[in-house]
């Protein structure tokens, strides 16, 4: 590992990669599924109003989900096909929501036909994000829409546009791979969110050890004469958080409740940042996204293109099935991913990947007393002491653990990925900040 | 699908690292330099593991059911702590000495305040310093390897202790510790012998070295000492593997070994020379109980500090404290005392030496 590469200070840890036998593995297209699940809740803020009924024709990329409130996004129907039903189901990460059920069949106005591309220098930047909010693209880390993160309040400036290619959790390499396939249309996102947002400069960040994504992108910058740089950083865990990313890039640390724009920065991920393109470019709505689905259950591991919506069972019956029962199912990637306990759990906006671990992936023990050894603390990239939050919030003593920082918590695993007692100490966090947030907790 | 799959939260995956593996591969390292005091010192060395092995057993086994706690004798750490108060033990010493030594540390020093990780000092280190005060004779009474016994049969004593005797009347004849040893017939193997021979000829002499003889017998194990503290060479094999597999965190050792060091440089010449920094290094390091100590008792994670600047600064109290004992105490060393001594500040520095927050720092964005 090279020393020379930045990286945060503070904390971190450096999970085993397991992306070896997945990095390489190129693209392809996921079969369509016979049923698609949509969620009209895939972002961040208020579900989007139905527009479909039951019984109803819906075409590829039609808008079935409508935003009426600025804090909600558009939802498209990913395939065509009549709407079955629409009900409320539960998502990995707890939200209810209604969902379009919508069963394949017609005619597909986009899959297999010529594409087009639209030239967008010289659009205005408000446009442009009313383009973003008319196809529903969403920040695929944080899923707030691309269009409220992009659009900077009167008398901002920024700085730096950060395109995050960091993907940190193990496992995944779905940006790794659109980094390495996609360069050009990256970079042309990158320059649309730049022509928005109008940075001081414009950085896409990724793994050192990433050689080939690096390569790619610094050929097609050339190509293209685009402004902007690449830097590599030193890869640990969660150098991906916006937080760590900008604390590694710039030294700027913002604090709880404030956003990356007060460190000046804006920060889209590398699918995001395609998705813009897409959105400008093809003029297409945001309705099948790239994610790894990996785990040692499944007899492929694959970095697939599949459709919004897509059930879970879709994927397994896509990687050949299992050669051994999963010990856990993991939406997103090993460290912040929700745990599920079906396969009829749809592929949303914000999913970056599914997993299918056998128990040795998960490497789990028996649980013991806390050793004090201080490893939760010595991950801990906030700076926290986990194990004595968790001993407060054990004792209900909510107000003591909010004074040690409860809520400066990112969750981002380190502390109860470290912990050799196996105390589930991120889970006790979480707990703790529900009830300080005035929920019921755990 | 027909097998229940447990929701679960994140993290989904784990560190390798578990209490039980972590204290089954300490176990497994000390083995070897245990099995070592072993082969030197004979059965009564075995007979005294075993002791202390059986009765930290058991006596976990019966706190832990008095406690009305499920057995946790599979965790471990009652096994380290056990063997690792046998290898403090003089080779001959009787059985009823390990056995309150273990019983001590178990259920006084561990159990007391609710067992596993909830002990503010290293239970192998209580029971020792309890007997020692119990029993201080038979705790001092060393007897040596076989491969050492001379014609006049020398009372066995450590390096450390013969010299200590020695200092109380007058070294300053001598330029080194190790010169005061063989002038004054401290036993050495005929291993030794050889071995620094051979070492002098073929790859010190070139490069304008020569190393005097004794320090080998010390670095393999042939001298008197506790059963398990003789065998340097044994020791750091396995703290480069607990290191290696990041068991061990290297702040402690390093803070602690540093600060020795340097002190022992400046200083430890003082009684045979009368000089500033001519200390002997080498003879420090690999006499008596300072690497048994430092990377297998003060690195315990339960009784050390958390974070890494509080693991640094007791590491460094370590170390001086033990240089104090060592060059100006009336005992031959103190390594044991030394980290007793820094557990008793663990609560402090732990609650006064953590983290910064992150975006708390001065000079952070607010809000």
């Amino acid at each position: 590992m090279n020393v020379m590469w930045k990286t945060f200070p503070k904390g971190g840890l450096e999970p085993r990669q397991m992306k070896s036998r997945i990095k390489d593995r190129a693209v392809w297209n996921a079969s369509i599924p016979a049923l698609c699940i949509v969620p009209l809740l895939q972002h961040r803020g208020e579900p989007a109003t139905c527009l479909v009924r039951p019984r109803e024709t819906v075409r590829e990329g039609m808008l079935i989900g409508r935003a009426d409130s600025p804090d909600s996004c558009h939802v498209h129907s990913p395939v065509p096909g009549t709407v079955k039903y629409v009900e409320e189901i539960t998502l990995p990460w707890g939200d209810k929501t209604p969902a379009v059920f919508i069963e394949l069949g017609g005619e597909f106005n986009r899959l297999g036909k010529a594409v087009y591309t639209h030239p967008w220098e010289g659009i205005r930047a408000d446009r442009l994000l009313s383009m973003l909010a008319d196809r529903g693209v969403v920040g695929m880390g944080s899923g707030i829409p691309a269009h409220r993160k992009l659009e900077i309040p009167e008398g901002r400036t920024v700085r730096t546009l950060i395109i995050n290619g960091v993907e940190c959790e193990p496992y995944l390499c779905a940006d790794y791979r659109i980094m390495v396939e996609k360069a050009e249309e990256l970079i042309e996102g990158a320059r649309i969110a730049a022509a928005i947002t109008r940075p001081g400069r414009s950085v896409i960040a990724l793994a050192g050890d990433k050689t080939e994504a690096r390569d790619a992108l610094r050929k097609k910058i050339k190509e293209l004469k685009a402004d902007i740089e690449i830097r590599a950083l030193r890869p640990k865990y969660p150098l991906g958080d916006e937080r760590q990313l900008i604390k590694a890039l710039a030294g700027e640390e913002f604090s709880l409740g404030g956003t990356a724009l007060d460190a000046g920065a804006v920060v889209l991920n590398v699918g995001t940042a395609l998705a813009v393109y897409e959105a400008v470019v093809l003029q297409k709505p945001l309705v099948e996204k790239t994610i790894t689905v990996a785990g040692r259950a499944l007899r492929e591991q694959a970095n697939l293109k599949v459709r919004i919506g897509t059930p879970l069972a879709d994927l397994v019956e896509e990687c050949g099935g299992f050669v051994r029962m999963p010990a856990k199912i993991v939406v997103g990637g090993p460290m912040m991913g929700w745990g599920v306990c079906d396969l009829s759990a749809p592929i949303t906006k914000t999913t970056s990947g599914v997993l299918f671990l056998s128990p040795k992936e998960i490497r789990d023990s028996r649980k013991t007393n806390c050793l004090n050894c201080g490893r939760c603390l010595r991950s801990c990239p906030m700076g926290l002491q986990p194990s004595a939050l968790y001993k407060w919030v054990e004792h209900s003593a909510y107000e003591e653990a909010r004074e040690e920082g409860l809520l400066d918590c990112s969750e981002c695993g380190c502390c109860a990925y470290a912990c050799p007692a196996r105390l589930p100490l991120t889970r006790g966090i979480r707990a703790g900040k529900m009830v300080l947030r005035g929920g019921a907790g755990l | 699908m027909k097998q229940e799959i447990p929701v679960t939260s994140s993290p989904q995956i784990h560190d390798d690292a578990s209490t039980t593996n972590i204290m089954w591969s300490v176990f497994f390292c000390l083995l070897p330099p245990a099995l070592w005091g072993c082969f030197v010192f004979g059965a009564p060395a075995l007979r005294v593991l075993c002791v202390s092995l059986l009765s930290s057993a058991g006596a976990e086994a019966l706190c832990a059911r008095l406690s009305r706690h499920p057995l946790t004798l599979w965790d471990g750490s009652a096994c380290v702590t056990g063997l690792l108060v046998g290898m403090a033990m003089p080779p001959g010493v009787p059985s009823y000495v390990p056995l309150f030594a273990s019983v001590f540390a178990i259920g006084v020093a561990k159990w007391t305040f609710g067992g596993l990780g909830r002990n503010w000092m290293n239970p192998a280190l209580a029971g020792r310093v309890f007997v020692y005060f119990s029993w201080t004779r038979a705790m001092t009474s060393w007897s040596l390897p076989a491969a050492l016994h001379t014609a006049d049969a020398l009372s066995g004593a450590t390096p450390l202790g013969f010299l200590k005797r020695g200092m109380a009347e007058n070294t300053a004849f001598y330029r080194s510790p190790m010169e005061y040893l063989r002038a004054n017939g401290y036993p050495r193997s005929l291993f030794d012998g050889g071995a620094t021979d051979w070492l002098n000829a073929r790859i010190l002499e070139p490069l304008g070295i020569s190393l005097p003889q004794g320090y080998i017998d010390f670095f393999f194990g042939f001298m008197g000492g506790s059963i398990g503290e003789v065998s340097a060479l044994l020791l750091l094999a396995g703290t480069v593997f607990l290191l290696a597999r990041r068991v061990l965190s290297p702040a402690i050792p390093a803070a602690c070994f540093g600060t020795f060091g340097v002190l022992i440089w400046i200083f430890g010449g003082l009684p045979f020379s009368g000089e500033y920094f001519a200390g002997d290094l080498l003879f420090h390091l690999f006499s008596g109980g300072l690497i048994l100590g430092v990377f297998y008792m003060a690195t315990d994670i339960v009784s050390s500090p958390v974070s890494l600047s509080g693991q640094i600064l007791y590491g460094c109290g370590v170390g001086l404290l033990s240089f104090l004992i060592r060059l100006y105490g009336s005992a031959p060393e103190g390594t044991a005392f030394a980290i007793l001594v820094m557990n008793v500040f663990v609560p402090l520095i732990n609650k006064k030496l953590r983290p910064s927050r992150f975006g708390r720092a001065k000079g952070a964005m607010r809000e």
